[in-house]
């Protein structure tokens, strides 16, 4: 099954109520599967007339306590910030699917992680985050799904999964079966019409003198509490690297033949790869920092990624980057020179 | 068939729209303002026939209409529903 | 005494921060009678503009969402469609629905859905200070034209109504005023109407415009406003019922 239809079928398992979404490469089997399977559930599908619109249509459903989620790519998520930072201010759960492509403008339909910015520090305005999920298999790709539906229910928080174009399109085996729901908070603050109880307001605009810095402060103690819970990622090989690889998507499946070969070679190398982006696993690659290392950043773009491992290694090593933006796919070959080159210069071997 | 009105002083802007629509032009506007600093409109109801229309133009819907015998007590304007202090006195 | 009118309970008892003579005051009523003569305020869901009305969920006592300017129409879709046994409206005014909406409006519209607009057209950009809107009317003085607005710089005023009419998604458009009593009885039951069809199912948005003054940006008193709508804006934005 290709990334994007399996990803479609896992949202469809996780309950996915409403999805909502326009024509873009390179997600566009996301729609389509959408349009067919949504229908054969008796659940709502609709191709909306931008995807500004799609992010609305997305924020009205979750307003009305349903699961609702949007797909699209680069440039229709740029279109979909101003409704992302509204989702955040009103505490809306919502699920959107970034298929990235080469940017910036019209860019190409190859694959990038040239959205990393945009996803983990939120393209919209205000002090707000989401959740950033960073699958780097078709599996992770379609398990990401009841796990983005469950968080955004349960943090009341927009979760974004962040793939690319070769995720999306490239084909593996799957296995798609429910996954059994975390325990969630009912959703009483959700519109269902007044029928026993006072009125439910879902909003954003908070003018009273004090009160917008009170909803921010909300937001950032649940910020923190996911900090503090929910950040996932695959430590490989580092127990005696000496050099360690921090890649992310598409680019840590490729980095991880790379550190294979190398370690074939001798090299003591390995991999941290944070699943999700946000919130970023920098504990780990701190603690990884204790012992001197050489961190080697390997991404789809000019060096994005790269920021979040500086400021978690704080000075204490060397943080370097092999990056391939606009659509550029690093090779095994050049991680693995690259490699060698700090290894060389390191002394390691 | 007389009417009467009853104007809530408080919620009343001054906007005058009641003065312009009443067929029996029996409201005016009030020289004292109310808390909000408005001059809020009044009547005497005296030949108010219980039209309605100053109710349905009222943008604040301060106005309720009342329509039956009225005896002569006029009950210049009375402030409904919370505590806002009686501003305007029964006429003597 | 018998009562002859009253304010309806489905209109929260607090003052409003409208202006003196706004019309959003009445239209709000309007609507609030509407829903509760309907008897659907247990599954009403309102959407309020960004605009001077964004605050109408300080007023109407139903389930209520603020959401982003324009944008109305789209976050109605997304809750009819998961809830279509709700009855689901979204109140506008033409800075919202007209200039920066009107993708939303006109697609919702061409997607036939089952939704009820009430669009107040008062001309201008209310809550930012008095800027020109689509519907401001040629000549009009604002914010931004302050030597009256020209078609050759600003265009012509935008008539929304007679555009939906035309689409087969809408099943009922109608342009009404609240210059009068009698204009606002028949706003009243074209509100009513609208909110009718939606409960009956009926195929198709329905979109009650409705021409209100705006005294503070108009520089009138507000009973002189109430006039400009009958002579001036008329002519611009004739009352009729355009469909359905």
């Amino acid at each position: 099954m290709c990334g994007n239809e399996a990803l479609a079928e896992a949202a469809v398992i996780a309950g996915c109520d409403a999805y909502f979404g326009y024509p873009i490469t390179p997600q566009n089997e996301i729609t389509a599967y959408m349009s067919r399977r949504m229908a054969e559930e008796g659940r709502v599908f609709v191709q909306s007339e931008s995807e500004l619109a799609a992010i609305n249509m997305v924020f009205g459903a979750a307003a009305t306590g349903k699961r609702a989620m949007t797909s699209s790519s680069s440039p229709g998520i740029s279109l979909m910030q101003e409704g992302m930072s509204y989702l955040a201010g009103a505490e809306l759960p919502a699920v959107v699917v970034n298929v990235m492509r080469g940017g910036p403008g019209l860019g190409n339909i190859a694959p990038s992680q040239g959205d990393y910015f945009q996803a983990t520090r939120g393209g919209g305005h205000g002090d707000y985050r989401h959740i950033v999920l960073g699958p780097s298999s078709v599996q992770e790709l379609a398990d990401c799904m009841p796990l983005a539906f469950d968080l955004a229910d349960q943090y009341r928080i927009t979760v974004m999964v962040l793939a690319d174009g070769i995720l999306g399109q490239m084909m593996e085996p799957v296995v798609l079966e429910p996954k059994p729901r975390r325990p969630l908070p009912p959703k009483d603050w959700a519109l269902t019409g007044m029928k026993d109880r006072k009125q439910n307001i879902v909003r954003s605009l908070w003018l009273a003198e004090g009160a917008l810095e009170e909803l921010n402060y909300r937001l950032e103690a649940k910020h923190r509490q996911i900090r503090d819970n929910e950040v996932l990622c695959e430590e490989y090989r580092i127990e005696d690297a000496e050099i360690i690889v921090v890649a992310y998507g598409i680019a840590a499946r490729i980095a991880r033949a790379a550190v294979d070969r190398a370690r074939e070679q001798g090299v003591p190398v390995g991999m941290i790869r944070p699943i999700t982006l946000w919130p970023f696993p920098s504990a780990q690659i701190s603690a990884a920092a204790e012992t001197f290392r050489v961190f080697l950043a390997v991404e789809m773009s000019c060096g994005q990624m790269i920021e979040d491992v500086k400021l978690a290694v704080e000075g204490r090593c060397p943080v370097l980057l092999h990056g391939r933006p606009g659509g550029g796919v690093p090779m095994v070959d050049e991680i693995q020179d690259k490699i060698r080159q700090l290894t060389i210069r390191s002394g390691a071997v | 068939m007389a009417g009467k009105i009853v104007i809530d002083t408080e919620r009343c802007k001054g906007c005058g729209l009641c003065v312009s629509v009443c067929p029996k032009k029996v409201i005016i506007i009030s020289r004292e303002s109310n808390r909000s600093g408005y001059f809020p409109a009044q009547t005497d109801d005296i030949g108010c026939i219980a039209c309605g229309h100053c109710a349905i133009v009222c943008p604040d819907g301060a106005i309720e209409v009342y329509q039956g015998e009225v005896d002569h007590i006029q009950i210049v304007a009375t402030s409904t529903k919370r505590n806002a202090p009686q501003l305007i006195e029964e006429k003597a | 005494m018998k009562t002859v009118f009253k304010r309806t309970p489905v209109l929260k008892d607090c003052p409003t921060h409208y202006c003196p003579g706004c019309g959003h005051g009445i239209a709000h009523r309007l609507l609030a009678e509407v829903i509760e003569e309907l008897d659907i305020q247990d599954r009403t869901i309102g959407i309020a503009p960004v605009g001077c009305a964004v605050l109408a969920y300080n007023y109407l006592d139903v389930d209520m969402i603020e959401v982003a300017h324009g944008r109305a129409p789209a976050v109605a879709t997304g809750m009819k469609r998961t809830n279509p046994d709700h009855i689901v409206f979204s109140y506008q005014g033409d800075g919202d629905l007209a200039a920066i909406g009107t993708a939303e409006i006109l697609h919702a519209a061409h997607r036939a859905e089952q939704l009820t607009v009430i669009f107040i057209n008062n001309a201008v950009f209310g809550m930012t200070g008095g800027q020109m809107a689509p519907t401001t009317m040629l000549g009009q003085v604002t914010a931004t034209t302050l030597g009256g607005r020209h078609a050759t710089g600003e265009g012509y005023p935008l008539q929304v109504s007679e555009i939906l009419a035309l689409l087969p998604g809408t099943t009922y458009v109608e342009r009404c005023a609240l210059s009068s009593a009698p204009r606002i009885k028949q706003a009243k039951k074209a509100i009513k109407h609208a909110f009718q069809l939606q409960m009956d199912g009926a195929p198709g948005l329905s979109l009650v415009e409705i021409l209100s003054p705006c005294p503070t940006y108009w520089r009138l008193a507000p009973a002189k406003a109430m006039a400009w709508i009958e002579e001036q804006m008329t002519t611009a934005f004739p009352i009729a019922r355009l469909k359905g």
